[in-house]
């Protein structure tokens, strides 16, 4: 009992440091924290490896809200073209922001990195507008924007 | 036929700090309590210790970098900066006037340029190698031959006779090595005193490391360049001890010293001091480094796509890089990566030691009130010397402004800027000036002369037809009455805070000014991009003039950047206000004083497309009546194609 409360002590000491003195740094301390927790690679990660986790955490609400869009055509017909919209703004997301911001970041170039996140959140932006005020995906795409503006802040952070 | 209709909306001043992100940098930093069982861990501190100084040290160097980041980020917002803008992702939502609506591809296939430098599709980025050769100016340029946004880079390759028509070829190298497997960057064409060409570019390695390669043409006699040969012995240059992997890009074009040696400059940075790098050489095989630097400027971050040459200090062409001597000064230039802001700063070279000292310190390389080619949205820049005609020709790389999916529906991303020659100002001795190359005029068709005075809060529609290809030379008068009211008047205050990016845009009116053109403007101006002049009262009461690009009602999108771009320009006694403006659909280049400020923006209207296109004159001033005699030219498409047979 003592050996795993001392190791889980260092873990918290180790991950306090970093991911802490990281996530300080960006817009949402607690959404920073919790998604580079949630990452088994977090408490080992150099910044760049961080931005990574982040921008694997960008693709992977993407997928979720491109599932939550093909599952709303059904439901909601009447929102067809706005949801058209989405899906479109959420493959580019996938499809060019994500392996557009892991290249940059793997390479060194992680200007081309930000482009790319910043772009997720403009994306989820445009999105929402899509509605004019009568969105079904609401959260997702808040919490795209918010995650897009702490990963940009780490990004920023290998400039 | 001037019209008192239709006055430009005023709107209240927008407060700058309510339109900036504050999340960017948080407002308070929260302290997380680090739970410490100390008599637990007696057993096993040390090695708690241990994790804990490695993982402070990461921290604190993350601090370091938070606290320059703070100062880097609030500089570049007081200059206005808006690279894809933090600002916009906020805005979007919660503005009921601007209506959401998709991108459709008769809007998307406007924008396109008829006579700027692009791709026939996919992903462009920095110009590289530009040179002249064989009676073939030759363009090369970073290039995605994959998709729409940047990624899986290669060199693409045209050529013009005149740098305006050009002509695609081949790609000229890809990542077929080991040492640019990850990527084929950005480099540098140096002519040897044979007149043989050697080429330095920046290749990122398959185990991502920056290095520097060597390629020359693989035969001289074919004047088209077609093929490069990748020096067997690459990489000729590695990071140096102390410079980050990752940190080491963009080589130049070599000069020669005076020990007869070739010497290049490579930007880099340490912690968040960019630097510039030096080596001498003399076969481009083998490279000494020196141990002083060319230049460094602390808190400008990362030094990308450097450029040093000469510039006569009392002729008007252009010198080749190894000129030195008493009647020229240098020019030290660097794209900065944090705020994708190409600056430059004028100086004095030392070729006995490769030192460089900036004429003015308080505006070095990269401090952002220091100066830059252009205040829009221009980077990676590039300049060469065209032996040819004996002018350093820039090129600029232009980036969009609109959303990535955008660039995925149509298809492509980023034109060049219009090649520009560069001069000092032999009138200031303070800053550079930059032209469109002449050979542009060789697009110009019809033209219409307009000579019209242009009361206060007047709009004045121009008949010129089609609206989208314009060539616009322009002078303006303020008439001299109005001139004496505001200089003689103590209640009119000197406007010391007044600046293009806070002054509210084209629609806050003053006593002298906004006046100017709108361009790219549909008929009831709900869409349109002014391009003008505000002139102030200065604090010594003298006359100081602002040039400025207003796009922030460029386009009823609202997935788009637009900033209001912009800054101070001289006006010497005696001279008159002169502005040029090349609008080529989505993109719009703005010359005040024959090219001491230069703006670039990129515009997406959504209505102002095709026939809707219109021009208008305006004079938003409250006191003042301008005068207004200007040309406007139809310009023709360069009719950029892939080269053939028929082309020789």
């Amino acid at each position: 009992m003592k050996l795993i409360v001392m190791v889980m002590t260092m873990m918290m000491i180790s991950e306090g440091s970093m991911i802490d003195q990281t996530c300080k740094q960006t817009p949402d301390f607690k959404l920073c924290v919790s998604l580079l927790n949630s990452d088994p690679r977090g408490s080992s990660a150099d910044t760049s490896g961080l931005a990574l986790i982040l921008i694997d955490k960008i693709k992977v609400l993407a997928t979720k809200t491109l599932t939550e869009i093909n599952g709303l055509y059904k439901k909601r017909p009447e929102l067809k073209q706005a949801l058209d919209q989405c899906s479109r703004r959420y493959k580019t997301i996938l499809n060019a922001d994500v392996p557009e911001a892991i290249e940059a970041i793997s390479k060194g170039v992680p200007k081309f990195g930000e482009d790319g996140v910043m772009d997720a959140g403009v994306e989820a932006s445009a999105c929402e507008e899509g509605f004019q005020g009568k969105s079904p995906l609401t959260s997702l795409t808040k919490s795209m924007q918010n995650i897009s503006s702490v990963t940009r802040a780490v990004v920023r952070m290998l400039l | 036929m001037a019209s008192t209709e239709a006055l430009l909306p005023v709107t209240s001043r927008q407060d700058p700090l309510s339109e900036s992100r504050s999340d960017q940098i948080p407002e308070t930093r929260r302290k997380r309590p680090i739970k410490v069982h100390l008599a637990v861990c007696s057993g096993l501190l040390l090695i708690a210790l241990y994790v804990t100084l490695i993982v402070t040290h990461d921290g604190s160097t993350a601090q370091n970098g938070a606290k320059d980041e703070t100062s880097t980020e609030s500089r570049a917002r007081l200059a206005g900066v808006s690279e894809k803008s933090n600002d916009r992702v906020w805005r979007l939502s919660g503005d009921g006037k601007t209506e959401a609506f998709p991108w459709n591809n008769t809007m998307l296939s406007w924008q396109r340029t008829a006579f700027h430098f692009q791709p026939e599709k996919n992903w462009m980025n920095d110009p590289n190698g530009p040179l002249f050769y064989k009676g073939w100016y030759h363009f090369f340029y970073q290039y995605n031959p994959n998709a729409a946004v940047w990624g899986d880079i290669v060199w693409g390759h045209a050529v013009s006779k005149d740098l305006i028509h050009w002509l695609y070829l081949p790609l000229a190298m890809v990542p077929d090595k080991w040492y640019d497997a990850n990527g084929v960057w950005t480099g540098s064409a140096t002519f040897l005193d044979d007149g043989s060409i050697v080429m330095l570019y920046t290749g990122s390695t398959d185990k991502f490391v920056q290095v520097q390669n060597l390629a020359y043409p693989e035969d001289p006699s074919d004047p088209l360049l077609l093929k490069w040969t990748k020096f067997s012995g690459n990489p000729v240059l590695v990071p140096p001890p102390g410079i980050g992997a990752k940190d080491f890009r963009d080589p130049t074009t070599a000069w020669k010293t005076s020990s007869g040696k070739w010497r290049i400059t490579i930007g880099s940075k340490v912690n968040r001091t960019g630097i510039s790098l030096l080596y001498d050489t003399t076969d481009f095989k083998t490279y000494e480094k020196h141990e002083t630097l060319l230049h460094q400027v602390p808190n400008t971050g990362m030094w990308e796509c450097v450029d040093f040459y000469p510039v006569s200090k009392t002729k008007v062409n252009g010198l080749d890089t190894s000129v030195k001597g008493p009647d020229v000064k240098h020019i030290v230039k660097a794209s900065m990566d944090d705020t994708r802001i190409d600056h430059y700063a004028i100086g004095t070279y030392y070729d006995s030691n490769g030192t460089w000292v900036p004429d003015n310190p308080s505006i070095d390389v990269g401090i952002s009130t220091g100066l830059r080619y252009d205040y829009g949205k221009f980077y990676a820049s590039k300049t060469f010397y065209d032996q040819n005609k004996k002018r350093r020709i820039l090129w600029g790389w232009i980036g969009e402004s609109d959303s990535e999916a955008a660039d995925v529906q149509k298809g492509w991303s980023s034109v060049q800027g219009i090649p520009r020659t560069v001069v000092l100002d032999t009138k200031t001795g303070k800053n550079l000036v930059q032209w469109p190359v002449e050979e542009i005029e060789s697009l110009r068709l019809s033209n219409k002369k307009f000579h019209m005075k242009v009361g206060p809060g007047t709009v004045v529609p121009i008949d010129v037809g089609s609206a989208a290809q314009l060539d616009i030379e322009a002078e303006f008068k303020i008439k001299k009455e109005d001139l004496e009211i505001i200089f003689g008047e103590d209640s009119v205050e000197a406007d010391e805070e007044f600046s293009c990016q806070n002054g509210g845009g084209s629609t806050v009116r003053g006593a002298l000014g906004p006046f100017g053109f709108s361009v790219l403007a549909d008929q009831s101006l709900s869409e349109h991009t002014p391009v003008y002049f505000y002139v102030t009262k200065g604090k010594d009461s003298k006359l100081k003039t602002f040039f400025c690009t207003d796009t922030s009602r460029s386009t009823m999108a609202n997935d788009v950047v637009k900033p209001v771009y912009g800054s101070f320009v001289p006006v010497l006694k005696g001279e008159k206000l002169t502005m040029r403006i090349l609008v080529d659909h989505s993109i719009v280049e703005g010359f005040a004083q024959g090219g001491r400020t230069c703006i670039t923006s990129r515009v997406y209207p959504t209505k102002a497309i095709y026939g809707a296109t219109k021009l208008f004159l305006f004079n938003n001033a409250i006191d003042a009546t301008i005068t207004a005699s200007f040309k406007v030219w139809q310009m023709n498409s360069a009719f950029i194609h892939p080269y053939s047979a028929d082309d020789l």
